[in-house]
């Protein structure tokens, strides 16, 4: 795959403005145990790449379904722009979509694939070839017109598919798993290639993954999905910085958990450790739950040799080594905490060696220390 | 739809794999299979040189040759209506079968509840009910319906007769096909009969011609039915084969049954042609 380094200059092909798709109250009940979706309130800004990430079965991609119209609602609302769409037919929303398979017609070149929703819209001929050759440029797919989807690799189909999605000026732009089917290399081409058209032409997206790499990477903002509800919904600095839940806190990256028997007030106690909390440290969430957790990112854990090496008001804990893994620029340290808790500290390459089975103190500084509820 | 995508590219492989499996069939087998073939081939072999005959009864081998036979069935206006009558019953049956087991099993593909197999278990009984109790039952309900040697009666009658092989041919066109095409055809702005005629028919559009032909090919050699159905000015083409050898033993049935087994031959094989066609290209 070419890297972008010029930027064709292109026409914008999804409508410029932005549609701000608000999402009231949603429930999709199948009438299983659990709902499917469960009482979703969210408002995606027009312009945002808004990332749903979660789990399998979290209810992300159902709420991308009942954006799509793909399915009916069980009860709430979703509006674009403040229009009420709740019971508009998929092919009336007006909405440009990407699916994990591609789901390219197969019996149609490249170029009447492209001009499909273009035909649907009864565009003139001579318009539609200039825009389909105008977006396969966009997405730097020129001279495949005349081959059919069989003769393109993945990565070329989805460059198709997304054509495809966005030659007829849709509101939005939904994004089902688009990049599950391709190689890591591919992937990070076509993220390229998304953000870039994102930017270019500051339409809404809505994305949809499980991979939390891919979210952090390419979203605006993310709403975490757990159990059919938003768990928290910030920027990807936000929610690994300053995680609500004990769920955002280990989906978004690895931490170190102590697990609290008492909400926390100036001090918080774990087995026989009492360490000072910051009251801003505190997610809010945490403040108005019974029982809450103390996390530790693995890049801020240091680890001294004996406890009076420690720096006077940090929060330290004693562990032993479990494991030391290389990874090039750094290491990666497995630590084995009191009452079996395990944790991990990332240190750089250079620092001191240390042995399997080895004591040590693991401290952090307490402004670096999150406390969630769980 | 992808999989047999990614099967053009590297297409030397299962060409040299599938020779390689012709290569080890034993001789044996093929003796089995030839005499098989030749078994049901038989009968067939027999009439037509005894369509060529110059005699005036049915006699084999064959005296003399001559078209004969065939100058009386194209100048003989009875044999001319009844090929008419059946061509023009199985034409509309076989266009109500496709149209309705299409639809039926468009619709009960994506269902998969137990009343849905109950559905399909209906619709396909009447493959497996003897003719003369079909028979039966449609000669006794259409005496009610007034519908007994009616062109409609025949069209409906041999439509439901049809249908289950459009069923079965379709909905094993459906199971190769991906419904996400169905969605993406609905986010780009085409409403569902706009996506059927675009998306979908396209795409099974083999498994609505094989079951086209073999609903075209039911009604053209179906005689049960018929032989219920018949009056005295309608009758399809095998009741009037059935009365001229149980009534005249008029030897012109050679010729005509010559034709029947040319005619069907042809309809059955195109769609077989059609597609290696499209195969190759």
């Amino acid at each position: 795959m070419p890297a972008t380094t010029a930027m064709p200059a292109v026409a914008p092909v999804l409508s410029k403005a932005g549609t701000q798709i608000r999402l009231t109250d949603v429930v999709k009940d199948y009438g299983l145990a659990v709902p499917a979706v469960d009482g979703v309130s969210l408002t995606i800004e027009p312009g945002e790449f808004m990332t749903l990430l979660g789990p399998s079965g979290s209810g992300k991609t159902t709420t991308l379904n009942l954006i799509a119209g793909f399915e009916t609602l069980t009860s709430g609302h979703i509006s674009f722009n403040g229009d009420d769409v709740s019971s508009l037919p998929p092919h009336k929303r007006n909405l440009g979509m990407l699916f994990q398979n591609y789901a390219l017609f197969p019996h149609m070149t490249v170029a009447q694939n492209v001009a499909y929703p273009l035909r649907e819209r009864k565009v003139p001929k001579a318009e539609i070839s200039r825009r389909v050759a105008e977006v396969l440029e966009l997405v730097q797919l020129p001279g495949r017109d005349d081959n059919v989807p069989s003769q393109l690799s993945g990565g070329q189909q989805q460059r198709v598919a997304l054509a495809r999605a966005i030659v007829f000026g849709p509101k939005a732009l939904l994004l089902d798993e688009p990049l599950g089917a391709l190689d890591r290399n591919l992937r990070g081409a076509l993220q390229t290639e998304i953000q870039r058209i994102h930017r270019e032409v500051g339409s809404t997206f809505v994305f949809v993954t499980h991979d939390q790499e891919e979210a952090m990477s390419l979203s605006d903002r993310i709403a975490l999905f757990n159990m059919g509800r938003i768990e928290q919904v910030g920027s990807p600095e936000t929610l690994y910085k300053a995680p609500e839940t004990l769920f955002t806190a280990r989906f978004l990256g690895d931490s170190n958990v102590f697990e609290l028997d008492s909400a926390p007030g100036s001090t918080a106690v774990w087995q026989d450790r009492t360490w000072t909390v910051e009251p801003r440290t505190v997610s809010d969430r945490a403040r108005s739950s019974s029982s809450a957790a103390l996390v530790v990112r693995p890049e801020d854990v240091h680890i001294a040799g004996a406890a009076d090496a420690v720096p006077p008001g940090a929060s330290a804990a004693p562990a032993t080594v479990a494991d030391v893994q290389y990874l090039g620029s750094y290491r990666t340290v497995v630590l084995t905490y009191a009452g079996g808790v395990v944790g991990r500290a990332r240190l750089d390459a250079s620092e001191t060696q240390l042995s399997l089975g080895q004591s040590v103190v693991a401290w952090w500084r307490v402004e670096q220390q999150r406390v969630v509820s769980r | 739809m992808t999989t047999t995508s990614e099967v053009t590219a590297p297409a030397a492989a299962p060409a040299r794999r599938r020779s390689r499996g012709v290569d080890a069939v034993p001789w044996w087998l093929r003796l089995v299979v030839a005499v098989g073939a030749l078994y049901f081939v038989l009968p067939t072999l027999f009439v037509i040189p005894m369509s060529f005959s110059e005699s005036t009864t049915f006699s084999f081998p064959p005296k003399g040759f001559s078209l004969d036979l065939y100058r009386n069935f194209f100048t003989d206006p009875v044999w001319l209506t009844s090929l008419r009558n059946s061509f023009f019953v199985a034409v509309v049956a076989a266009l109500l079968a496709t149209v309705v087991g299409t639809a039926a099993a468009v619709g009960l593909h994506n269902l998969t509840g137990r009343l849905a197999r109950l559905a399909r278990t209906v619709l396909m009984i009447s493959i497996v009910t003897p003719g003369i109790v079909i028979a039966v039952v449609v000669y006794i309900s259409f005496l009610k319906w007034h519908l007994v040697g009616t062109f409609a009666g025949y069209v409906l009658a041999h439509a439901a007769i049809g249908m289950p092989f459009v069923l079965v041919s379709v909905t094993s066109a459906l199971s190769g096909f991906d419904s996400k095409l169905l969605r993406a055809s609905a986010s780009l702005g085409a409403p569902p009969l706009r996506t059927f005629a675009r998306v979908t028919m396209p795409l099974i559009s083999r498994g609505i011609a094989t079951g086209a032909v073999f609903a075209f090919v039911t009604s053209f050699d179906e005689v049960v039915i018929a032989l219920f159905l018949r009056s005295p000015t309608f009758q399809t083409l095998p009741v009037q084969m059935y009365n001229s050898v149980t009534f005249e033993v008029d030897p012109t049935i050679a010729a005509t049954s010559s034709l029947v087994v040319s005619a069907v031959t042809v309809v059955c094989l195109v769609p077989l042609l059609l597609g290696s066609r499209r195969k190759n290209r």
